[in-house]
């Protein structure tokens, strides 16, 4: 009973975690002890993704040149439970934004009986990358298309799938051949099909072009999208693991996660596990864009401080960090950070779960001081207005709302307590819909009202004393009433 | 005292008297212009109705075939959204007609193709010019920001409608160009770009834009092409990658060759700054060395 404020205590002082120097309780990893964070710069030679700059061709020699397609026999030998614990030895999170643990999803597919069912089983290799801010699969595809198919056998022999779609986003028509030309390169070689490199395992990878519908990037609609259907949501359960494309069991995973997994088994588990922080172990390509000098992608270790990803990668913000304003760290769905929270953010999924962001793809998106952050949320919305699907109502009308409510606040033409129920309706949304584009726009507004409210709330301020009186809620002008037009009661 | 002096001024009269004058009156709302979607309904117009007849060419049923392979041979509607591209790019738009011959050979009712027509907005429902400019709007042009607009994007969009001198959602009276505002293309890193068919044009600035665009034109004055967009385009549908692969080590633009023929040139798809792809402007940052050999970097407890 003693030891337990003590131990707290311990916990608080030591922890190198920012959230935890102030004496702030961490939100995700409340019970446990910070973890141990070992950063000591990411060599060339630790990097995956060796060609991310082109500087070698994308074809079959160049790809084994630099250890892609090395040894596969004896990965795909080893058998699915050797290589399910290698992945969950490596610590491997999903690359797509969820960040769930990678070993355990697969192993999801080899349930009870497995081997019973004579049903065909899918990998489904989601490559349909939509969220602003991200270009990293793009760069897997038309540099490494290699990794990528070598990931879909080793990731598909882990799972026992029979074969691999990859669901590429339509826009990338470019990277789809590219991806298309590797696929019958290996087909050639013998590397996939039958009898895929000589393990006596059979395996194929196809080709889906999506045709440009961000929601579509949601697992369920993916595959929904894969049997030639709109791309709207199915309500889960039953996970894609039980009943998935074409009704089978089928797994989807993101372009990263699968085309890091072959390097992971071949360098081994202890290799990728020794970056990052614990629980967010191994490297990450993290996609820099917005006002940064250079705006780049890159491939760091996990857990990187955001400021030394930014100046040492980016060049720094345009201006110097003094001028940055706001960072979104993982792609537009997450919320928003200010300066002050970015000045010690480390960047990996636990961290940012800490301060009430996510990781999300990884693509940090930074705006100096001349950013109107408002109007950015507001644009935001309207992107997420016009990708939501329209199934589901909290999210068809929600966003709609959202966007016609942040383009008032953009102009000011609000009242004050209007945010509070901006606030509400997110909440009322999120976790309400059948997929997480819910939460997608709720989350950046609710970003904004949390560490921007008192520049919304000037901005009313400014144009009440303009317009010569406060908004009336619902964007009435203050005099709407004298002028006989229909005012919601009680203002 | 002044309801009994006159019984008639009592309240409520005064109430009525002061609602006669202030009508209640409620102003049309008219609903903002949609440009980026079409409409959701097909109207039957000259160039688009069920009357005018397609057919897939032999080149596309040799495709079509290769396609059906990849899908389970029950589920063959899997196949829609390939077929209905394919169909695009051989007719020009996915016109009610190509839609109806895609419901034909995959055996589906009509309905379930136009639900797909109508869901994806790479379908082009309508005819669109030669070239089809599609800016990154995630940068868009009335409410601008995100990592497009952060870099600069504003001015691309303007120098895109002083050039061919339309907004966003028409086509030009030749018929060569169509502008669109589509959502974010996924190559933040080299904001702000645009995407022309198929074509990725990264880090452009105003002038590179506007010459961008001027090449554009002059290529299809002096190839003689016509407007609207052309079923299957000369190099479309090659191999065009091939020999990109084969000069390992040598450093290419990415994304896609340039075109040059007849006198005119059309810059290669890709960054149009010294960039080659997504490396920091000042050069890499990483990945500096020579990159390690399979052997090289196998584990080390022999377990492979």
């Amino acid at each position: 009973m003693l030891s337990a404020p003590v131990a707290a205590r311990a916990l608080r002082t030591s922890g190198t975690n920012a959230a935890l120097k102030n004496g702030a309780r961490t939100m995700a990893t409340v019970q446990d002890a910070p973890p141990v964070h070992r950063q000591r710069g990411l060599q060339d030679q630790d990097r995956i993704f060796q060609n991310l700059y082109g500087k070698h061709g994308a074809d079959l020699k160049s790809a084994k040149k630099y250890g892609d397609w090395y040894k596969t026999k004896e990965i795909l030998d080893k058998g699915h439970d050797w290589l399910i614990s290698e992945i969950k030895a490596s610590g491997l999170r999903g690359r797509g934004g969820a960040g769930f643990p990678s070993g355990m999803k697969w192993s999801f597919m080899n349930f009870k009986d497995w081997d019973k069912d004579t049903k065909p089983r899918y990998l489904v290799v989601n490559a349909d990358e939509g969220e602003p801010g991200t270009c990293k699969d793009r760069e897997i595809m038309r540099k490494d298309p290699h990794k990528l198919i070598e990931g879909c056998l080793v990731a598909g022999r882990a799972m026992n799938c029979t074969a691999a779609y990859i669901y590429i986003r339509g826009e990338f028509y470019h990277e789809g051949t590219v991806l298309q030309r590797a696929i019958q390169e290996a087909y050639k070689d013998g590397l996939i099909g039958k009898n895929a490199c000589g393990s006596g395992y059979d395996f194929d990878v196809f080709i889906h072009r999506g045709m440009g519908a961000y929601v579509c990037g949601e697992e369920t609609s993916l595959i929904e999208s894969l049997e030639g259907k709109p791309g709207k949501p199915r309500l889960k359960p039953p996970f894609p693991a039980a009943v998935g494309l074409f009704g089978c069991p089928s797994t989807v995973a993101n372009v990263e996660t699968i085309a890091v997994a072959p390097t992971i088994i071949r360098r081994g588990a202890n290799w990728f596990s020794q970056f990052g922080r614990e629980r967010n172990a191994g490297t990450k390509l993290f996609c820099i864009s917005g006002h940064v000098n250079n705006p780049c992608t890159v491939e760091e270790e996990m857990s990187i401080p955001l400021k030394e990803l930014i100046d040492k990668h980016a060049g720094g913000v345009i201006g110097g960090w003094d001028n940055l304003k706001a960072v979104i760290p993982g792609g537009s769905s997450t919320p928003i950070l200010t300066k002050k929270i970015c000045d010690d953010q480390l960047m990996d999924f636990d961290a940012l779960k800490d301060s009430q962001s996510g990781l999300g793809t990884a693509a940090v998106i930074v705006m100096d001081q001349s950013t109107d952050v408002v109007r950015a949320i507001a644009r935001l919305s309207k992107f997420y207005h016009h990708e939501s699907c329209g199934q589901c109502t909290p999210c068809r009308e929600g966003s709609k709302w959202t966007e016609q409510i942040m383009s008032r606040f953009e102009r000011g033409e609000a009242r004050a307590r209007e945010i509070d129920m901006m606030q509400e309706l997110t909440k009322q949304v999120e976790g309400h819909t059948i997929c997480a584009l819910g939460e997608a726009f709720a989350w950046p507004v609710q970003g904004l009202i949390r560490h921007f409210r008192p520049e919304l709330e000037a901005r009313i301020k400014d144009h009440a004393q303009k317009a010569g009186g406060e908004t009336l809620a619902g964007g009435w002008q203050h005099d709407a009433g004298k002028h006989g037009m229909l005012i919601s009661p009680g203002q | 005292m002044a309801s009994k002096l006159a019984p008639w001024l009592s309240r409520p009269g005064f109430r009525a008297a002061r609602v006669v004058p202030r009508q209640q009156r409620r102003t049309f709302q008219r609903s903002a212009a949609i440009r980026s979607d079409t409409l959701n309904v097909h109207r039957d117009t000259p160039d688009n109705n069920p009357s005018i007849p397609f057919k897939f060419n032999t080149q596309n049923e040799a495709l079509i075939e290769e396609v059906l392979s990849r899908y389970p041979s029950q589920y063959k509607k899997a196949a829609v959204m390939p077929l209905l591209d394919l169909g695009q790019r051989q007719h020009g738009f996915t016109s009610i007609s190509v839609m109806n011959e895609v419901a034909r050979l995959l055996e589906m009712p009509p309905m379930r193709v136009y639900e797909v027509a109508t869901f994806y907005t790479m379908y082009n429902r309508n005819p669109v010019g030669r070239f089809h400019v599609q800016c990154c709007t995630t940068a868009g042009p009335c409410q601008p920001n995100t990592p497009c607009q952060l870099r600069g994007s504003d001015g691309v969009m303007k120098a895109i409608e002083e050039e061919i001198g339309i907004h966003h959602g028409e086509t030009t009276e030749d018929k060569m160009f169509t502008f669109t505002e589509v959502e974010c293309l996924g190559a933040c890193a080299n904001a702000p770009m645009v995407q022309i068919n198929d074509d990725f044009y990264e880090d452009l600035t105003p002038e590179t834009t506007k010459s961008l665009l001027r090449a554009l034109k002059e290529a299809a004055e002096k190839t003689g092409a016509g407007g609207w967009a052309a079923g299957l385009p000369g190099s479309s549908g090659q191999d065009e990658v091939s020999s990109e692969g084969a000069g390992s080590g040598r450093q290419v633009k990415q994304g896609g060759r340039g075109y040059a023929a007849q006198g005119a040139s059309i810059p290669a798809p890709g960054p149009l700054s010294q960039r080659v792809s997504c490396e920091p402007m000042s050069g890499p940052t990483s990945l500096r060395e020579e990159p390690p050999t399979g052997e090289s970097m196998l584990r080390k407890d022999g377990q492979l």
